[in-house]
């Protein structure tokens, strides 16, 4: 078997190595990545910056632990932005573990909006967020379609108490929110099909300010929503988050996790065209043969 | 009688649902508040349904001895483990604690993220060897496949100096041009036919939710 037949036929277990061995190196050694910038991204980004003190937006973690790796930064980013400008923030949950994803988030955010930090050149003294006064979270109901349809006429259809069985009037952030009216906007950070039911049964019939973060491959399907204005924002994958969090100064998971992905992926890139110099040059003796 | 009463009554809701979407009355969105209410309870019988069948399924594996039985029994375990946990049944009993219980929390943080994580984590690897084998250029289909996969995969790639900026642009018209003109395409399609459906449903056409009997 010539080298050009050695090509087509790599034994994928060396592709497995060869990967595992840039992910490791890559995430041992810091090192770091630039990233450019979209303009839906900083939509989310400047929107969020432009509210008040004391505005409130809901942030729907619509995700399990599968997608933690690119949605779970999203969700730091967005919410830590929000705390230190002293915003409020509605959480819910929409997928069956996101409750688990919801508190994990909520307890680290605890521990950091406790330390002073200087974000874009500008100092915010470290505080304690409490619930009902910093956040409400609302927990999780099944049927995310009549969730959301719900949420638009009163919270307290789906939600008549919180995760941690409080009545909705009884906590304090809740109880001038009756609907999306009141909220600045709706950030869902998504895994699977729910990003339909917010346009669809959400902004659709509400007509609320929606912006998405989801997973990097759900990204190219949701652009028709952009250009019509259904959605002002969309952060894709870990490269949406990380743009976020250089965008708010706050350098997380996903700036660390770019390293390895610009590198995984220009090792995916370079086993493509291997392969097709291999397919080119070992073309017709190799006909109707099978690649493993 | 056991098929014209359901669909009548399909008939009859499917029309106030659509009329109340349209009068936003206080009275409408009384009545649609009171339905959406009933779909909540009624979606608790089906959870209660997916317990029992799980618990039926399961057991009956472990009996039988089928191939993989053990795995039931973790299923099992688990299953009513995290119940347990869910539960504060000494200080205030049948109350729902969920992520209150620190054992609760303990389990999803260190066993089931790190499960879940882990699974699709693996995918990387999957998709690596897949792009592998199959993004080759052997019909004009598969180059322009091939080639709008690697300028999206490049286009924020850092390391590509000048060439960078174009890699850029090309990929945002892909992604703003053929990818929205083909993705408006079948939303539109998948709108339609949705349309389509329920007005079959409604009007007692499609009746394979009512089953065979």
């Amino acid at each position: 078997m010539n080298l050009f037949n050695r090509l087509m036929f790599l034994d994928r277990r060396w592709i497995f190595l060869l990967l595992a061995l840039v992910c490791i190196i890559t995430y041992v050694i810091p090192f770091e990545i630039p990233v450019t910038k979209t303009n839906e991204v900083r939509a989310i980004y400047n929107y969020i910056e432009a509210l008040k003190p004391g505005d409130i937006i809901h942030l729907g973690v619509d995700y399990d632990p599968s997608s933690l790796a690119e949605l779970h930064p999203m969700t730091y980013a967005i919410a830590e932005h929000a705390f230190r400008k002293n915003m409020k923030v509605i959480f819910t949950a929409l997928s069956q573990n996101g409750p688990g994803m919801v508190d994990q988030a909520i307890r680290d955010l605890t521990d950091s909006m406790k330390l002073d930090r200087t974000y874009n050149g500008v100092f915010y003294k470290g505080r304690e967020i409490k619930n009902g006064e910093d956040y409400a979270f609302l927990g999780y109901k099944p049927y995310p379609a009549l969730v959301i349809y719900g949420m638009g006429q009163n919270y307290r259809i789906p939600f008549p108490s919180d995760y941690y069985g409080t009545p909705l009037d009884s906590i304090p952030i809740m109880k001038k929110v009756k609907n999306y009216d009141q909220v600045k906007c709706v950030v869902g950070i998504i895994a699977g099909n729910v990003a339909d039911m917010w346009i669809v049964y959400g902004q659709g019939r509400y007509n609320f300010k929606l912006a998405l973060g989801m997973t990097g491959v759900m990204g190219a399907d949701y652009y028709p929503y952009l250009n019509t204005g259904q959605i002002f924002g969309i952060m894709g994958g870990l490269l949406g988050a990380a743009q976020y969090e250089d965008l708010a100064d706050n350098q997380g998971p996903a700036k660390d996790g770019m390293r390895v992905q610009v590198f995984a992926h220009i090792l995916i890139m370079i086993f493509i065209v291997l392969a097709n110099i291999g397919f080119f040059m070992a073309k017709g003796s190799l006909m109707g043969k099978e690649v493993r | 009688m056991k098929r014209q009463l359901p669909l009548a009554l399909v008939f009859s809701f499917s029309l106030l649902m659509i009329i109340q979407y349209f009068i936003p009355h206080d009275i409408s969105l009384y009545v649609n508040e009171f339905l959406l209410k009933w779909i909540y309870i009624i979606g608790i019988f089906a959870m209660a349904l997916g317990i029992w069948s799980l618990v039926r399924v399961s057991m009956a594996k472990i009996k039988t001895k089928k191939e993989d039985w053990q795995y039931s029994i973790v299923t099992l375990v688990s299953l009513f483990l995290m119940i347990l946990f869910g539960f504060d049944f000494f200080r205030h009993f049948f109350s729902a604690e969920g992520l209150k219980n620190q054992m609760f929390v303990h389990f999803f943080d260190y066993i089931l993220i790190p499960i879940q994580a882990s699974m699709f984590s693996l995918l990387a690897f999957f998709i690596a060897s897949a792009a592998y084998r199959a993004f080759r250029a052997h019909s004009i289909v598969a180059t322009l496949l091939l080639v709008s996969a690697l300028i999206v995969m490049l286009r924020f790639n850092p390391y590509l100096g000048p060439v960078g900026a174009y890699m850029e642009k090309t990929a945002s018209w892909l992604l703003n041009v053929p990818n929205l003109a083909a993705k408006r395409a079948i939303v539109i399609g998948i709108g339609l036919g949705s349309v389509a459906t329920a007005l079959k449903v409604m009007l007692g056409i499609e009746r394979s939710y009512l089953g065979k009997d």
